[in-house]
């Protein structure tokens, strides 16, 4: 069986793969990363969201030997060791981003790669543009939109820290 | 999905090599198209060739009065790129619109042409653009490209390496998006290149096509006014649960309209 070796989340790995192994199924079921969710498997839900090499793309439409050698990142990836979360959780977290939390995984590493190409600021409507690949069905997207906005400018600088939610 | 083996070849001449000997392999690029018919079990190779390591096929850059995309360009990197923005910004714009940001970070110009959808986006602007195919064995017009459904002049085994556009003095895009799967219920690309107008409209039909009725009117007035008037014939465009033949014709107009406003 060909083999694939992919940095995940900072650490190396080799993986005994099919040729039609999906990356997805490469994390979830032989690294046993589960965080990241498989909701259409027909690309359009966006709960698979990863970054490969620093670009968001939907794991279930990827091959996990066309991974090969690059560096991905999970939603497992994010927080740092000692459980801080990453200011997109953070924002997640504080602004009720979420009900269920089944696509939150997708939606958090999609809001990331949306913020850094914009180091500029997005207006909402940009927000919501850009999560056009992913969607929520319990929330609305308010939510989501509110995090996202809140959590840019801490990513960016612009705030020491998190904006507080409205009571 | 049934099982395949994989290759990557490190130059297009073995990428073609493999695809050669096999007339059951498939190449592969971004896969944001080939993936999900995989998983369809719409299409069983036995190998698929992934081409993205392939320098020969990569590449945006302007050559005198035209501009050449290699076959992987992303659609990320088209909306993005400094010099199609220059050249072409009805393309860099276009190009911003396909799918969704994670397609657009994986899916290429050269397998979004080499399917041939009929509701992809860039067979119209190939086609409004008057571009030439360039492939492993020859160049090809795009009015000689684009056959119908699914359907190219490529020969098995043939690989696109590159489009090249001639730059137009104008040119624009608009469409309909189906407001589920967000594909083209009715797209027009017009554009004005060294005097001569061309449209060419995508998503209604079996394929993209050139509305020359309205290539003829904007010869003389190049403004949405001249094409309002022009009815599309419903004849042949397609019809299904998104739309019925009748309304696509009407959109057509309504798409030629826009993109020439667009345009500017």
């Amino acid at each position: 069986m060909p083999q694939v070796t992919l940095t995940v989340n900072g650490k190396t790995s080799t993986v005994e793969v099919e040729g039609r192994t999906l990356l997805v199924e490469l994390l979830r079921e032989k690294l046993r990363l589960t965080g990241t969710h498989v909701g259409c498997d027909t690309s359009q839900c966006g709960a698979c969201v990863v970054h490969v090499d620093g670009e968001s793309v939907k794991a279930c439409t990827i091959l996990a030997l066309q991974a090969n050698g690059s560096q991905v990142t999970t939603i497992e990836g994010l927080a740092k060791p000692d459980g801080t979360l990453h200011p997109m959780q953070e924002a997640f977290r504080e602004y009720h981003a979420l009900q269920c939390g089944f696509c939150t995984p997708g939606m958090v590493m999609s809001a990331i790669d949306l913020v850094k190409k914009h180091p500029d600021g997005l207006s909402e409507k940009e927000i919501r543009e850009g999560l056009e690949g992913n969607l929520c069905r319990c929330t609305g997207y308010h939510n989501i939109v509110k995090a996202i906005a809140a959590a840019q400018e801490v990513m960016h600088g612009r705030a020491q820290a998190l904006a507080p939610a409205a009571e | 999905m049934y099982d395949f083996e994989y290759h990557k070849p490190g130059s297009l001449a073995d990428a073609v090599k493999l695809l050669s000997a096999d007339p059951d392999a498939r190449p592969i690029s971004g896969g944001q198209t080939l993936l999900p018919a995989l998983k369809h079990r719409l299409n069983k190779p036995t190998s698929v060739v992934d081409l993205s390591g392939i320098t020969e096929l990569k590449g945006i850059r302007k050559e005198g009065d035209k501009l050449v995309i290699g076959a992987l360009a992303k659609h990320f990197e088209v909306a993005t790129s400094e010099v199609v923005k220059a050249a072409i910004p009805a393309l860099a714009q276009m190009a911003g619109t396909i799918g969704d940001t994670q397609v657009r970070n994986r899916g290429t110009i050269g397998g979004s042409v080499a399917n041939n959808d009929p509701a992809a986006d860039y067979p119209s602007a190939v086609l409004g653009l008057n571009a030439t195919i360039v492939t492993d064995k020859r160049r090809i017009a795009a009015d000689d490209f684009f056959q119908g459904m699914f359907t190219t002049a490529l020969e098995p085994g043939e690989l696109l390496v590159a489009i090249e556009f001639p730059i137009p003095e104008k040119a624009g895009y608009a469409k309909m998006r189906n407001p589920a799967s967000r594909y083209v219920m009715a797209g027009a690309f017009v554009a004005k290149t060294g005097g001569t107008v061309r449209v060419a409209i995508n998503g209604a039909g079996p394929g993209v096509f050139r509305q020359t009725e309205m290539e003829t009117a904007l010869s003389t007035n190049w403004s949405p006014e001249a094409v309002a008037g022009i009815k599309q014939d419903a004849d042949g465009l397609n019809s299904d649960i998104h739309g019925s033949a009748e309304y696509r014709a009407h959109l057509v107009t309504v798409m030629a309209k826009r993109a020439i406003a667009a345009a500017g």
